[in-house]
């Protein structure tokens, strides 16, 4: 346990040391991409919840990036302007959409599950490009970033700090939530739903409650990442979207406390890895860099199945 | 709105769910006897398209075109299934949607790259080009009919191969106990992959009919995909009769939906509330439908085990 305590704080105080070095170093673009990838690690920590501790197979989680996004920017489009509210119907308007697919999806399991919620979020899609009013196809650029008064959006610097508490805030949450006994009875009916009806939980409402957890939580970093980029668009919501989200939990390691993390950094810094080399060989190659990128998802998922948390310690549920 | 228009939209709407069965067809006999999710199918749908239209520009032959498409989607989902999907039979749902999902990202990046990114134009055969009379007043495009017969063919062989021959006897078999038809003697990982061949074939030939109709570019099969989705949930996986049912229902009420619901809300409330809200509703009705079914029968209209 101590070790994984130092391991955190030899990373927090690094994530923290960033900022000052790097622009020293005159390199500002990797203060936003670091600070993209933590707003993205808050959407995989809440993934984890249901996917890695309550075995709920979401591909629909870029929907509450979505609308914690259009809640920042919708509300700004009517002048709305107070970050602190933006934040609180980010997460609230996501808690609800949750609870609406949750209670139809989580009726289901398996493959049903899987293709429900990510039906459901190509559905939030494509209203997203219906409504013109909001900028339909093309999205909509916010007219101000969130005013939240103690901290600047503006500053590339101070936002940077934000998603790093945020980020930080999330892991324990879910931590705290994962083994509170709570924790334990989402766990349970995941591992043998069997016996968790025996003694007397059943899963429904703990699956739900979870998955509108996880829902809100996503949410908060919707509203975010509509922040960072300064755009919204539907394509927030696309299956890619999720599926990245996937990717990023499994590739961390699922049902881990640092798994959803360290995943999302190692996507993430992958993709500018590929994009970076390809750009050696020719400046055309680098939009294909998912021609590269595909073939090394399916290896991961085939060859290297415990994650990267895996190689720092056993799984810890 | 006159008859006329309606029974234009309607058989809209079936040439749509014919393409939609297409696509199910294989995807549910993938899922039902093989019980892998297969988030590709839609890659060997746009992997169908481009190829005709490849082949068709080549030789300058539509049918000639066909062919090799058919052929080539056979090839490619064989050897999809024998390089990557083989491995993931033992694996659970999770690892078979994000091996998939790489797949995707594979294919659709190689298309761009060897067809570019913009959207290709196919023309229909000139053969197919002009109309056909329904009644006075009411013409209809000969090509989109000819989809319409193809797909409702197609269903027929398709049912007779699986409910009246060896072949059929041997994929229904394996699907309700793989096991016992492997110590029967009959070697069940050919049978998987001629099955996942076929089913990539069907999917190829949604994509090369649906090419002149709807834009052919790399993702134009993931669109397509989660409306299969939707119908597989709706029908039931692993049903042949259920994807037909949820195709031909998905593909009417999307069509209707897109048609009508706009005039229709315009009657009801003002005019300028139903231009934003008729879109927005018509786009999300299809998942709408898929809740009201799941809410009152979860497995499906046409379960196909109990």
């Amino acid at each position: 346990m101590s070790r994984k305590l130092l391991l955190w704080g030899v990373a927090v105080l690094a994530l923290l040391a960033l900022p000052p070095i790097l622009l020293a170093l005159q390199q500002p673009f990797y203060v936003d991409l670091v600070r993209r990838i933590m707003i993205l690690a808050i959407a995989a920590v809440s993934l984890n919840l249901i996917l890695g501790y309550g075995g709920m197979v979401s591909f629909g989680h870029a929907a509450y990036i979505g609308v914690g996004a259009y809640a920042v920017g919708i509300l700004g489009f009517y002048g709305v302007f107070n970050g602190w509210l933006h934040l609180l119907v980010a997460v609230v308007a996501s808690a609800l959409v949750a609870l609406a697919i949750g209670a139809v999806s989580i009726r289901t399991s398996g493959i049903y599950f899987i293709m429900i919620t990510l039906a459901f979020t190509q559905m939030l899609y494509y209203l997203g490009i219906s409504v013109a009013e909001f900028g339909g196809d093309d999205g909509m650029r916010l007219k101000r970033r969130s005013q939240l008064g103690i901290v600047d959006l503006n500053d590339p610097v101070q936002f940077y700090y934000l998603a790093l508490v945020l980020m930080l805030f999330s892991v324990f949450l879910v931590s705290k939530i994962v083994n509170s006994r709570f924790g334990m009875a989402l766990r349970a009916c995941n591992s043998n739903e069997a016996r968790s009806r025996a003694i007397g939980f059943s899963p429904y409402p703990y699956r739900l409650a979870a998955f509108v957890i996880a829902g809100a939580m996503c949410g908060l970093a919707g509203a975010l990442y509509g922040n960072h980029t300064n755009y919204i668009t539907p394509g927030l919501m696309t299956w890619e979207q999720s599926g990245d989200l996937m990717f990023m939990v499994i590739l961390g390691g699922m049902a881990t406390t640092a798994g959803p993390v360290i995943g999302t950094f190692a996507f993430l810094f992958g993709e500018e890895l590929i994009k970076a080399l390809l750009g050696l060989k020719a400046q055309g190659w680098i939009e294909h860099w998912q021609v590269i990128m595909g073939p090394l998802l399916v290896l991961s998922v085939l060859f290297f199945r415990r994650g990267l948390a895996g190689i720092f310690g056993k799984p810890d549920a | 709105m006159t008859f006329g228009l309606v029974f234009e939209q309607l058989l809209n709407g079936l040439q749509f769910g014919v393409t939609l069965f297409l696509m199910a067809a294989g995807l549910t006999l993938v899922l039902g006897i093989m019980n892998v999710v297969n988030l590709a199918h839609g890659s060997l749908y746009m992997v169908g398209a481009y190829l005709a239209l490849a082949a068709a520009q080549w030789t300058g032959s539509y049918l000639v075109g066909v062919a090799l498409g058919l052929t080539g989607t056979l090839l490619v989902g064989m050897l999809v299934e024998v390089i990557v999907l083989r491995k993931l039979y033992d694996r659970d749902h999770l690892d078979q949607v994000l091996a998939t999902f790489g797949l995707i990202l594979f294919f659709n990046e190689l298309v761009a790259i060897l067809w570019g990114r913009a959207s290709l134009f196919a023309s229909p055969p000139s053969w197919l080009a002009g109309h056909i009379d329904l009644f006075t007043g009411s013409r209809y495009p000969a090509y989109r009919a000819a989809i319409i017969v193809v797909g409702l063919v197609t269903a027929a062989i398709l049912w007779y191969v699986v409910t009246r021959t060896r072949l059929g006897m041997l994929v229904r078999a394996g699907a309700s106990n793989r096991t016992m038809v492997s110590a029967l003697g009959v070697n069940i990982r050919l049978l998987y992959t001629v099955v996942f061949g076929f089913g990539a074939a069907l999917a190829g030939l949604a994509g090369l009919m649906a090419g002149p109709i709807y834009n052919v570019q790399p993702g134009m099969g993931e669109a397509v995909l989660i409306q299969v989705f939707v119908v597989i949930v709706i029908g039931g996986i692993g049903s042949i009769r259920g994807a037909l049912v949820g195709a031909v229902i998905v593909g009417i009420v999307d069509t209707l939906g897109r048609a009508f619901l706009k005039p229709l809300m315009a009657t009801i409330i003002s005019a300028p509330a139903a231009e934003s809200a008729g879109p927005a509703l018509a786009s999300m009705l299809i998942y709408l439908l898929m809740a009201v079914v799941l809410a009152i029968r979860p497995q499906g209209l046409f379960p196909a085990r109990g």
